[in-house]
């Protein structure tokens, strides 16, 4: 029996890969923005809320920055559901991948916070602005400024980890794969087509970052000329 | 029904632990070898072996670990061999270590001053002495931290092996789960447990990291 690569098939079940593609964007999106706000949130906690926030967020980060993805998935979409929540897939997805996110992003935020001269809290509080107002008028600003490559390549990394959201049957781009085989027979090109969808997907969010970077941060621009 | 124990349960995660342990030993071992060849491509003074490393590196960095070990586990066996989970596990595992290293790797070498090079050559040292006697002894210092801190990466990296079918401590933590129905108990001891391997990883990297820039600073 000799062996063929043969990407005939791909005409038919173009639509099983269109609809992993959206939902692994849709994932990657949403897990993003509300990830790295809540990031945000305790990357303040860690750097300058009140001291009796601190030890539990640190506790967070910790305990998920340590463990993988695939458990923390497993965990929340089979295990929570004995204590009484229970959700879908594609909820339990977004929900791992949020706290997933956060846990990273605080720690990478915070390193842009932490970096901030002192003088400018002192300039802020001169200004009789509270300390909230300081954080968010002038501090956070260019602490992400500082970290945007960081967060980016982190966006990117949590990104290629949703693949493994397939294993709770959310029909992303690898459970379209997945399927395909199982229809087709041909694990090899499916495998490959999805990972050539995922290198497609990585390049576009990484140009993607360093544009909506150069977008948000105006004064990078004339930094990095 | 068989009733499980918390004890049962915590003896067969322990049991698989081990192969999470000998399979991230082995990826970061094969991976560090690999590396080194990437390194010295990315880093050489050949166009094409730049290219070459240039694009491994994008290549694994810019793909989900699990497709690398879909593609290895069934494009090994399109040779015609059966393919054992644990050799797909290795080789993808491995290939993936590689990149991340050789990433790393690079930027240590390329942190060390221009002038280290020119003085090296000054003294009418070749390129590999160059690079055997006075770069690399200095890279290998500021790599520390990041290889330790990578080795975590390493060790949850492996839980994706689960998927191909490698019983390990996340494939155990399903298995168990199957046989007890109590998934919070299982899958919250088996998160457990990669932390009780990682945190002290990542603890060492941290502390590495602050002597390291300690010994920086005081010098200046």
């Amino acid at each position: 029996m000799t062996y063929v690569f043969d990407l005939g098939w791909l005409a038919q079940y173009y639509p099983v890969f269109l609809k992993g593609v959206a939902i692994t964007i849709e994932l990657t999106l949403v897990g993003g923005v509300i990830g790295i706000g809540f990031g945000i949130f305790c990357a303040w906690v860690r750097a300058l809320g009140p001291t009796w926030m601190r030890p539990p967020v640190a506790v967070y980060v910790e305990l998920i920055r340590n463990t993988p993805f695939m458990v923390q998935l497993f965990f929340i979409f089979f295990g929570l559901p004995a204590l009484g929540f229970r959700m879908g897939e594609l909820q339990a997805a977004n929900l791992a991948m949020i706290i997933n996110l956060g846990a990273y992003s605080c720690e990478i935020v915070r390193a842009g916070i932490e970096a901030t001269p002192k003088g400018q809290f002192e300039a802020g509080a001169a200004l009789a602005l509270k300390p909230l107002q300081v954080f968010r008028l002038i501090v956070i600003r260019p602490a992400l400024q500082r970290i945007w490559p960081a967060l980016s390549s982190q966006l990117v990394i949590v990104m290629l980890g949703s693949a493994v959201v397939s294993q709770i049957a959310a029909e992303d781009v690898t459970f379209a794969a997945n399927f395909i085989q199982s229809r087709t027979f041909r694990a090899f090109e499916a495998y490959f087509v999805s990972t050539a969808i995922y290198l497609a997907l990585s390049i576009c969010l990484r140009k993607g970052l360093d544009y909506l970077g150069f977008f948000l941060f105006p004064s990078a621009r004339t930094e990095s000329r | 029904m068989t009733d499980f124990s918390t004890w049962d349960i915590l003896r067969n995660l322990l049991l698989a632990a081990r192969w999470t342990v000998v399979l991230s030993f082995v990826a970061f071992i094969g991976g560090g070898i690999v590396a080194l060849l990437i390194l010295f491509m990315r880093i050489s003074r050949n166009r094409f072996a730049r290219a070459f490393a240039r694009y491994y590196v994008e290549l694994f960095q810019g793909t989900p670990l699990l497709m690398q070990l879909f593609l290895a586990f069934f494009g090994i066996g399109l040779l015609g061999i059966d393919v054992p989970a644990w050799l797909a596990a290795g080789v993808a595992l491995t290939l993936w270590t590689a990149a991340f290293l050789a990433e790393i790797w690079r930027g240590c070498v390329e942190s060390i001053p221009r002038g280290q090079w020119e003085g090296a050559g000054s003294l009418a040292l070749d390129y590999v002495q160059q690079m055997r006697l006075v770069i690399l002894p200095q890279a290998m210092r500021v790599a520390v931290p990041p290889t330790a801190g990578f080795s975590v990466q390493v060790v949850k990296g492996t839980a994706l092996t689960s998927i191909i079918g490698f019983v390990e401590l996340t494939k155990a933590g399903t298995i168990v789960t199957n046989a007890t129905f109590q998934p919070f108990t299982v899958y919250g001891l088996v998160a457990l447990l990669y932390f009780a391997i990682c945190f002290p990883l990542s603890k060492y990297s941290k502390y590495l990291e602050r002597k390291m820039a300690a010994a920086y600073t005081h010098g200046r």
